[in-house]
């Protein structure tokens, strides 16, 4: 964190913004195409840059951190393995997938880490999301509180959005405590009876013939779990699932994956349970319907009038 | 001045600018006709006790008369309610079981009630998505009575459970004491269908884990009715937990049982529900439920843990310490599901009990940073005592869910004003303490005034943007959540008001 981001700025909310994110929003101003770049882990999810839009970055460091309140503020260009290795110190972590790149991008792109089913949705981990808005106003939502229903949730609408309604300065998310033990198992037995005999999984991943467990918690529960899926079917220690097979996710419901896998005739890594897979081909995920797409282009009209936010992307196209 | 007070005020002043007047008796008797032809004669309500009953939620405050009250059976007849509603421009405002405590079911401007206790059917339970498909109306607690027998639950429980729609809990994003460890209804909705308030009917969400497009049913959840109005969703079903145990620590004083709660945060523990009572509360509910709670401890903490066998033993034995270690006088855990049960029972009865010691309370939630807790509950007792009310504590400690409960008898003269003073200033000590709002009633019509010392103009601003991408009319529960002065459609939607409804 550097000094000057330490300068906090009253812009009249309860939240007081940081020097950063008031020089953030006048790097951002109010015309002309802009794009916001993290780690470009993920600059195609949406589509690229239509026109050439200005580039800007979003402040960094983690601006403040409350290990026992499990929640903790930081600037969107921090780069997730940076906010886990800070977080790690006081055995916690966030729901941010660690891909290389940024929280920011994390947040903007949305999907969740491989293991969901342990750290949740990054659309339930955000509490609270600070952004330059279109006309280049500095706008905040959400509260740093783990509970909030005061009004309406900026927050979730900003999950996802791919920077097109606002550019993302400042997050706080709510961390978890990192499990005392964490071990893979791998197996030939039927994936979704594995799932379903296990009580707490934090992922199960298929390949449509071998199936790999993460068992996460403390010692003697892992061993009760392992024990448990060893009912349906033998179970060997190893150290991690493979490589994904290919650049392409699908979001699945996962009651459909077993039919997937006998119409897929690519390598894929399916997420038992979650219905997220990753292959080598495009998911068609066909269009909105047209009540959906009228709400998506009445929003974007009213956040961003003149298109100038991350112009070409587009969160309804994945 | 109480804060409806200020309110209706407001509006009051602003629909004389706007030259609000009398609605013509004749223009109801054609929205009742139209309604009655689209639905049936016995499903559209429109006399005079039904509309003075329906001017009430749970909560304090009290609407206007309301409009015609239909009880639609199908999502094709709130789409026509719906598109009646905008042919006549009126406001709609969607109703469960009225449960609700900000006051967001309540009608302003005499809108069309549509209340959807007749859609109340389970429609499937997919266990292969671990999804339940639900209308609007069913019951909390019928839902996970369904679900039990099939190894699930709905995990938000809510203290109303027992009467609260799942419709509601969408409106409301409602917690409950097990929301700790599992999450509030957000994360529990997984698609909706939703009547919008140009009576398109549009599917938010889905069963995959990330949808395209932006987060409509996040966004859905929690907004009171003020995005259209739900009529199918798709449920998250939670496996129920495999074991569990239940603590009962008593404590000399609240502070010392707020600070056992910030410690066991803390220390990386995130059991399934940590909840406190103080004295008074504890003793009331002991003598309406004889749960063995101790009279004479200065607050209780229930904390519950749950999840696999050797995890909750070491979890329980590690609160068991943080107790003691912060002048824990008693630890007690629960033996078997019937203590447990009687245990919980003495937490979700606690309105009940209350009524032995005044006939009127006020229910408050704000959230505070755990930390914090001690801190605030002190300044709350302070300010209740300078405004000669009785308060009382119970709330959900491990979020910092404040739920002061300040007791009166509403037939003392003037003493409506003290409470609302007193509740004015514990939601600033809550917020100068770096809190919110509210933790899971809503803003509704109790938080609007105070919504401008929690967000910026701008901050309001896109609050209001996000609001009328659904709702371009302003017609979907007008006059709620967003404070009067930043969505200028929502008066024209009430000025159909009756003059006098204000008063």
């Amino acid at each position: 964190m550097t000094e000057q981001s330490r300068a906090l700025v009253d812009t009249g909310s309860r939240l007081t913004h940081g020097r950063a994110v008031i020089d953030f929003a006048e790097e951002v101003g109010a015309e002309g195409p802009i794009a916001v770049v993290g780690g470009r882990t993920r600059w195609e999810v949406g589509g690229l840059p239509t026109v050439e839009p200005r580039l800007v970055s979003a402040p960094s460091g983690i601006v403040d951190y409350k290990p026992e309140e499990m929640v903790a503020r930081v600037g969107a260009g921090t780069t997730v393995g940076e906010l886990n290795a800070a977080l790690s110190q006081h055995g916690q972590r966030s729901a941010l997938p660690d891909r290389g790149g940024t929280v920011g991008g994390a947040v903007a792109v949305g999907e969740n880490d491989r293991d969901v089913l342990r750290w949740g949705a990054v659309r339930n981990a955000v509490l609270q999301v600070t952004y330059v808005s279109a006309e280049g106003k500095v706008v905040s939502g959400g509260g740093p509180t783990v509970k909030n229903v005061s009004g309406f949730d900026l927050p979730r609408l900003v999950v996802g959005s791919l920077g097109t309604l606002g550019a993302l300065a400042e997050v706080i998310l709510r961390t978890n405590p990192l499990p005392a033990v964490s071990r893979w198992f791998r197996s030939q037995a039927n994936p979704f009876d594995l799932y379903d005999q296990l009580l707490a999984p934090s992922c199960v991943l298929w390949d449509g013939s071998t199936t790999w467990i993460l068992l996460e918690g403390y010692g003697p529960d892992v061993d009760a779990e392992a024990g448990r899926a060893s009912e349906v079917g033998a179970l060997t220690e190893t150290e991690g699932p493979p490589d994904a097979p290919g650049p392409r996710r699908w979001s699945l419901p996962p009651g459909e994956l077993r039919r997937f896998a006998l119409d897929c005739s690519e390598p894929f890594l399916a997420s038992i349970g979650v219905g997220t897979v990753l292959t080598t081909v495009v998911q068609d995920r066909g269009s909105s319907s047209p009540a959906v797409a009228a709400v998506h282009d009445r929003m974007k009209l009213l956040f961003d009038p003149s298109g100038r936010m991350n112009p070409g992307r587009n969160p309804e196209v994945r | 001045m109480s804060v409806l007070g200020s309110i209706n005020r407001n509006i009051k002043s602003r629909l004389a600018g706007l030259g609000a007047g009398q609605l013509a008796e004749s223009d109801d008797d054609r929205l009742v006709a139209d309604l009655r032809h689209a639905l049936s004669d016995d499903r559209v309500r429109f006399d005079g006790a039904e509309r003075s009953l329906l001017s009430k939620d749970a909560s304090v405050y009290r609407g206007g008369v309301a409009g015609p009250t239909c009880f639609p059976i199908s999502t094709q007849e709130v789409q026509a309610i719906m598109r009646i509603a905008a042919d006549h421009g009126r406001g709609v405002v969607p109703r469960g079981a009225g449960t609700g405590l900000s006051g967001g079911a309540i009608p302003l401007g005499a809108p069309i009630v549509v209340a959807l206790t007749k859609m109340n059917q389970i429609l499937d339970v997919d266990l292969d998505n671990r999804v339940a498909w639900v209308e609007p109306g069913v019951i909390n607690l019928d839902l996970t009575r369904h679900l039990v027998p099939l190894g699930f639950h709905f995990a938000p429980d809510p203290s109303s459970q027992q009467v609260c729609t799942i419709g509601g809990n969408v409106a409301n994003n409602s917690g409950g004491p097990h929301c700790l460890a599992y999450g509030v209804t957000n994360a529990h909705i997984e698609a909706l269908e939703v009547v919008l308030p140009d009576g398109e009917v549009a599917m938010l969400g889905g069963l995959d884990p990330e949808p395209a497009g932006l987060d409509l049913r996040g966004v859905f959840v929690g907004s009171e009715g003020t995005l259209g109005i739900a009529t199918r969703v798709a449920v998250r079903i939670t496996k129920n937990r495999p074991a569990v145990k239940t603590l009962l620590l008593s404590f000399e004083t609240i502070g010392d049982a707020a600070d056992t709660v910030s410690g066991i945060i803390a220390d990386g523990i995130v059991p399934a529900a940590l909840e406190v009572m103080d004295q008074r509360i504890t003793e009331a509910v002991e003598n309406y439920v004889g749960a063995g709670y101790p009279k004479d401890a200065g607050a209780v903490l229930l904390a519950e843990v749950d999840g696999l066998a050797a995890g909750i033993e070491i979890d329980a034995r590690r609160i068991e310490e943080i107790g003691r270690s912060h002048g824990a006088t008693q630890v007690r855990i629960a033996a078997d599901d019937a203590e447990r049960a009687l245990l919980w029972k003495g937490r979700k009865t606690a309105f009940g009990a209350i009524a032995q010691i005044a006939p009127d309370y006020y229910l408050h939630d704000t959230v505070v940073p755990r930390s914090e807790l001690a801190n605030v509950l002190a300044q709350v007792y302070e300010i209740a005592e300078r405004h000669e009310l009785i308060v009382m504590n119970v709330f959900h400690a491990g979020d910092g869910n404040l739920h002061p409960l300040l007791l009166f008898d509403g037939r003392e003269e003037g003493v409506l004003e003290r409470v609302h003073a007193a509740g004015r200033e514990i939601v600033e000590a809550s917020l100068d303490a770096g809190g919110v709002l509210s933790g899971e009633h809503g803003v509704g019509v109790e938080k609007q005034a105070y919504m401008n010392r929690m967000f910026s103009d701008d901050d309001l601003d896109h609050q209001d943007r996000l609001r009328r991408a659904f709702d371009p009319g302003c017609r979907a529960n007008p006059g709620k959540v967003m404070p009067i002065g930043h969505s200028c459609a929502d008066i024209q939607a009430l000025r159909s008001v009756p003059t006098g409804v204000w008063g």
